[in-house]
């Protein structure tokens, strides 16, 4: 891998990597490189132009903030890393997330923290549908609203929506928790309406202010999870499939 | 005396023959479909129905034991900076812990690299039983992502992206309640004891050009390091094989009707998918009719037995194949030693396939740790590595009779056909003739 040129001023100031001039492989390459304790902690992304792949795989504690909209998969197995997309995102933005945080100023498209394992994914605009798809621990908040078979077969995490859900929301849901402020199309199966308590109350304070939300109140939201009834198959749910 | 008219014998239908009436019954009783492992148990076109001429006076052999004969390839020379180098063309595949015990695990691992070739990981994780005794390690990237994290991707030494299984193109994977041990439901995420339904498709891409992004992804997350194979069930190996290889794929995996699964449903299994000898020629045909042959390498699965089992798919231009039950076998899977305990299932050594239940008293497909302990981990591995050398030994007897000094130059002119069925899907002639079906207009 060639030696990447670099806009280096201080030592605390960001490094910035402009996509028109540098390549993908060489920015993933630069953050793979980065040491545990690097002073460089501060990143920024220009002209993704809708990239794929933009800092995937990233491993250490370093900020990275991304200018414009990205393609597929950004932020993809994230692990401690704070990205920031000053845009929107394309699909399975946060995929399979291990930790850190990533935040989506605009809109994300399909299958957002896919398979997520933990970390907080933020989408301050909307969501499309399958977001939060088989979670795994992932903590979710979108602002908006998310789209249709949302948290399918979501198993452990929190998907916080502060606007509306579409069509089949937590179709065979196991144990993630779902919050939703405003209007579920409909319920896909074996998820079904629970009592909020209030550990769940508070838990969703927590999720909120993590995630900068404010003047929105937990006793607003529903809550949503698994029924339990497909955990074991019996034939007589067999219409449930 | 009275005349009695002879009887006629009693006369059971082939339709419904006794198996079919006790599954009949079965599902009457039970409302439920039936379930269990392995592959494909129906008789199929295989590889036994084809033969090798052998050398004669239009050329001549290679002296066993004395001229060299190479069994070594190297998979994912295409794109990845660390291609995988194996001494054998005989790779372990893909069988999860979670369906296996860890000791089993540890077998195949030992084996494999007792060998000089790969073990896969499954639909559950990586374990440090197998990343410890596998010197080469393909880690399955499957629909599910149990256990899926970067830090396992790049210690892996390929990433094999699973689209499909030759048991059950199209279906997504099941294990049951019964071996949701506390060990596997951590690595699932999953409360302890539940029925685990794996999905059947992948939950952030779907069609070859996502695939394609995908890929890209993997190979940016490690670095463009790691071979990135793809494995589809045999079910349209042309364009599967040609979409895989569009898509970046470093290596393609076909795997056939008779590869086995750890739980899937009978009627899957036996009615959906292709044998093996099916999806041979078209994957090949696709490859090069792109230019990728030998390029991008070809895997097959499903089936293999044998070291002619092993020359007749290289014959075909396969560059490696992949064993999983002929692998569990050699650990002790189905062993008659156990023919009591089997008998106590209902079922016979040889015939045991409720690998989901749990109960194998072999201690291979079960998490209960007194079973377990029934596979000694270096014993198992040290078998396994004899069978694969065995396996090895034979091809290379075959390809030294046939005059090759490397089982990679086998070629389809070395092979006939015993019935009509198996010459056409091989693209071999019928012994004894000139005719291919299906080639020149016949």
């Amino acid at each position: 891998m060639p030696a990447t040129t670099l806009s280096k001023t201080a030592a605390h100031d960001p490094r910035v990597f402009d996509l028109d001039q540098l390549s993908l492989r060489e920015l993933n390459q630069a953050l793979h490189n980065l040491a545990p304790g690097s002073n460089e902690t501060a990143w920024e992304v220009l002209n993704p132009k809708g990239s794929h792949s933009v800092a995937v795989g990233v491993d250490q504690p370093v900020a990275i903030d991304v200018r414009g909209s990205v393609g597929y998969y950004c932020g993809g197995m994230n692990s401690g890393s704070t990205i920031t997309v000053h845009g929107s995102a394309g699909p399975g933005v946060g995929e399979n997330m291990m930790s850190g945080s990533i935040t989506i100023k605009g809109d994300a498209s399909q299958y957002a923290g896919a398979t997520g394992k933990g970390g907080l994914l933020v989408i301050e605009g909307n969501a499309s549908s399958r977001c939060g798809i088989s979670m795994k621990g992932i903590d979710i908040v979108v602002h908006g609203n998310i789209g249709h078979m949302s948290a399918f077969m979501a198993q452990s995490g929190n998907l916080v929506v502060l606007g509306d859900a579409g069509d089949a929301l937590g179709d065979s849901i196991y144990e993630a928790r779902l919050f939703v402020r405003g209007k579920v199309d409909s319920l896909g199966a074996d998820c079904i309406a629970k009592e909020m308590r209030p550990e769940h109350l508070e838990l969703l304070q927590g999720l909120l202010d993590r995630a900068g939300v404010t003047g929105v109140k937990p006793s607003e939201f529903k809550r949503y999870g698994s029924a339990r009834t497909l955990y074991n198959f019996n034939i007589d749910n067999a219409d449930a499939y | 005396m009275t005349y009695r008219n002879p009887p006629t014998t009693p006369r059971k239908s082939a339709t419904f023959d006794d198996y079919t009436l006790s599954e009949i019954r079965r599902a009457a009783a039970t409302g439920i479909y039936d379930i269990r492992g392995a592959g494909a148990k129906r008789k199929l076109p295989h590889f036994d129905d084809l033969l090798f001429l052998g050398a004669s006076i239009s050329r001549y052999p290679l002296e066993g034991y004395r001229e060299r004969c190479d069994t070594s390839v190297v998979l994912g020379s295409r794109h990845a900076k660390k291609p995988i180098e194996l001494k054998i063309p005989i790779t372990i595949a893909g069988m999860s812990f979670g369906s296996l015990s860890g000791p089993a695990k540890e077998a195949l691992g030992r084996g494999a690299t007792l060998s000089g070739t790969s073990t896969t990981t499954g639909d559950g994780g990586m374990t440090e039983e197998e990343r410890g005794h596998s010197k080469q390690l393909v880690y399955q990237y499957l629909p599910s992502r149990y256990g899926m994290n970067p830090r396992d991707l790049r210690r892996a030494d390929a990433i094999e992206v699973v689209v499909g299984q030759g048991a059950k193109p199209g279906g997504g994977g099941m294990l049951l309640g019964q071996k949701i041990s506390d060990r596997v439901a951590e690595m699932r995420t999953l409360p302890k004891g539940i029925d685990q339904r794996s999905a059947s498709r992948h939950p952030d891409w779907t069609g070859p050009d996502d695939l394609e992004i995908k890929i890209l992804e993997l190979r940016e997350i490690t670095d463009w390091e790691k071979p990135i194979y793809v494995k589809v069930g045999g079910a349209r190996p042309y364009y599967d094989t040609a979409l895989a290889v569009k898509a970046g794929a470093d290596v393609v995996v076909v795997d056939g009707m008779q590869g086995g699964t750890a739980a899937t449903q009978e009627v899957f299994i036996e009615n959906v998918g292709m044998p093996t000898l099916a999806c041979i020629r078209p994957a090949v045909q696709a490859l090069q009719d792109l230019g990728m042959h030998r390029k991008v390498q070809l895997i097959v699965s499903g089936g293999i037995r044998n070291g002619a089992d092993v020359a007749k798919a290289l014959a075909l231009g396969v560059d490696a194949v992949s064993i999983g039950t002929a692998a569990l076998v050699a650990l002790g899977d189905n062993d008659p030693r156990w023919e009591a305990e089997y008998n106590e299932l209902g079922t016979t050594a040889g015939a045991y396939d409720d690998w989901h239940e749990g109960r194998d008293p072999a201690g291979i497909t079960t998490q209960d740790p007194e079973l377990m302990k029934r596979v000694d981990p270096v014993a198992a591995g040290r078998r396994l590595a004899n069978y694969l050398k065995v396996m090895t030994l034979e091809a290379q007897t075959i390809a030294r009779a046939c005059g090759k000094n490397s089982l990679h130059n086998l070629e389809p002119e070395d092979l006939v056909a015993l019935t009509i069925e198996a010459a056409a899907m091989a693209g071999v002639p019928l012994a004894g003739t000139n005719w291919i079906p299906g080639k020149n207009g016949f």
